[in-house]
């Protein structure tokens, strides 16, 4: 609900502790997970996150969260999914200009990233293009299973990365 | 200004050591040059004759011709094609591309089309949305983001690579683009999300119109504060306005335009109000031009763009350079 998504980025420092404790206890639970199996979690914790941060922020499952990055305001949010910061069609008055009764995500990401210790170097991290196969599944079981090193069921096949690092390109000589 | 090594018309320059592309925007501004750009509007339709009668209006006053990729959300002839057919004769242009309408697997089949045809200059766009187009009922893609697609961009050009990770067998040589608008909220932080861009590959900037000059002064500044100032080129967006009544209408309606208050008196006051919009043009040039970290203007003279060479010759920026034109050493012998 917008006004909830806007009360969310006022009190975004209180959530981001919230958050901290959650991720740690999630983490802690992980053998756990392991035991019931992460596929098999997924559906009901992906549920369940979905009520939770759909009622906080408008989440839209995008399965990559980067809420502790954007100051509580969701950029999947902004119609044009914007994810490293505004487009510059931001009203005079912050709002957006696709949808003009509502503030732009990503003014509201500086104002919540600002009351965040370290939100404004966070804000700053580049965000990498999203991927698109994560759609709908659980970020919070996605972070147990990159912590502690477990492997990802959603990515079908590994999502980028040759292991040995390419040869850096020839800058001079070649047209 | 010709260069030493001037190749045949429509044939690439060698890339000098530390350059990224053959270009000549890029020489221009890496020999500390003040450049200029400007936009050409690309036609509602299939006659080339019309890109090439559009491009000749900036003959000899700019180095390097926008093609726009559905700017405002309107259709017209592809920025793809317009670079086709502009790099078939030797002009330069910079190649727009928008997130709006293609999603990752286009766009990187574009970067690489583009600089096999002589495209040196890139300008990565997130893009207008499509409420503000002629084609409101249109699917917005924006499967990236213009950082993103910055960073797709360069990870071709300096690994060789799309971003599957699967290996080009050469990359595309070109010069990075971003846009800025210093003008619209969250102005303290404008500055900010630029530095995003230049840490994913942007080289040079081109902005939204810059009427405000305290606003601009303030955002430069705060470019070299967060450490930009010095490693990205600056193009700074200006442009004739037609009449304070349209100047007016487009602050109001016009998605990220910002005219001050003393702009629009200024043109109302004027007996001719689009001859004081030129005045007014090549004010904000000459003042703009001595900013501190400021390369070069970006011209868009929507709809007056026969009026591109009076402003630019009137700013006296060019200094007595003559950007290349198809035909200008012909000329000159």
């Amino acid at each position: 609900m917008y006004s909830v998504r806007l009360w969310s980025v006022r009190h975004s420092r209180g959530l981001n502790t919230f958050y901290k404790g959650f991720e740690r206890a999630m983490i802690a639970l992980a053998p756990l997970w392991r035991a019931i199996g992460y596929q098999r979690a997924e559906k009901p914790v992906a549920a369940f996150e979905k009520r939770v941060k759909g009622l906080l922020f408008d989440c839209k499952m995008c399965g990559q969260c980067v809420l502790s990055s954007t100051g509580m305001s969701c950029p999947m949010n902004c119609p044009k999914q914007l994810r490293n910061g505004p487009c510059g069609g931001v009203s005079n008055d912050g709002y957006c200009e696709v949808k003009p009764q509502m503030r732009c995500v990503w003014a509201e990401a500086w104002r919540g990233a600002g009351q965040i210790d370290g939100g404004l170097a966070a804000i700053q991290v580049v965000q990498a293009p999203v991927d698109r196969r994560m759609e709908g599944s659980s970020s919070w079981l996605r972070v147990v299973r990159e912590k502690t090193g477990e492997p990802d069921p959603n990515a079908k096949k590994p999502a980028a990365a040759p292991a040995k690092a390419p040869a850096a390109a020839k800058k001079e000589g070649t047209p | 200004m010709k260069f030493a090594d001037e190749p045949l018309a429509g044939q690439p320059l060698p890339i000098l050591p530390g350059h990224s592309s053959p270009g000549r925007l890029e020489r221009v501004l890496r020999a500390g040059g003040f450049a200029i750009t400007s936009e050409l509007a690309p036609p509602d339709s299939a006659d080339a004759e019309e890109v090439y009668r559009r491009a000749r209006l900036f003959d000899g006053y700019v180095d390097a011709i926008n093609a726009t990729d559905g700017s405002g959300a309107n259709c017209h002839m592809s920025s793809v094609a317009v670079c086709a057919l502009l790099t078939r004769i030797g002009y330069a242009p910079v190649m727009q591309i928008s997130c709006r309408d293609k999603n990752r697997i286009a766009i990187q089949g574009d970067i690489l089309g583009g600089a096999a045809m002589g495209v040196c200059n890139m300008l990565c766009l997130s893009g207008d949305g499509v409420q503000a187009g002629d084609h409101p009922q249109a699917k917005p893609v924006f499967d990236l983001d213009s950082t993103s697609l910055l960073g797709i961009a360069r990870t071709m050009r300096d690994e060789m690579r799309f971003q599957s990770g699967r290996k080009l067998t050469s990359a595309p040589q070109v010069f990075l683009g971003a846009a800025e608008n210093p003008n619209v909220p969250p102005v303290q932080h404008r500055a900010a999300r630029l530095a995003k861009k230049v840490a994913n590959g942007a080289q040079f900037v081109q902005t939204q119109y810059c009427y405000d000059l305290p606003l601009l002064r303030d955002f430069l500044k705060s470019a070299e504060d967060v450490g930009i100032a010095d490693k990205v080129f600056m193009l700074i967006g200006v442009g004739p306005l037609r009449n304070a009544k349209a100047a007016d209408w487009m602050r109001r309606n016009v998605p990220g335009i910002h005219i001050p208050d003393s702009v629009i008196k200024r043109l109302a006051g004027a007996e001719d109000q689009t001859q004081e919009g030129i005045n007014l043009c090549v004010d904000l040039i000459q003042e703009i031009r001595e900013m501190k970290g400021v390369h070069g203007v970006h011209v868009m003279a929507f709809k007056q763009e026969d009026r591109v060479p009076e402003i630019i010759e009137r700013s006296g920026v060019l200094a007595g350079r003559v950007p290349w034109y198809p035909g200008r050493d012909a000329n000159a012998a």
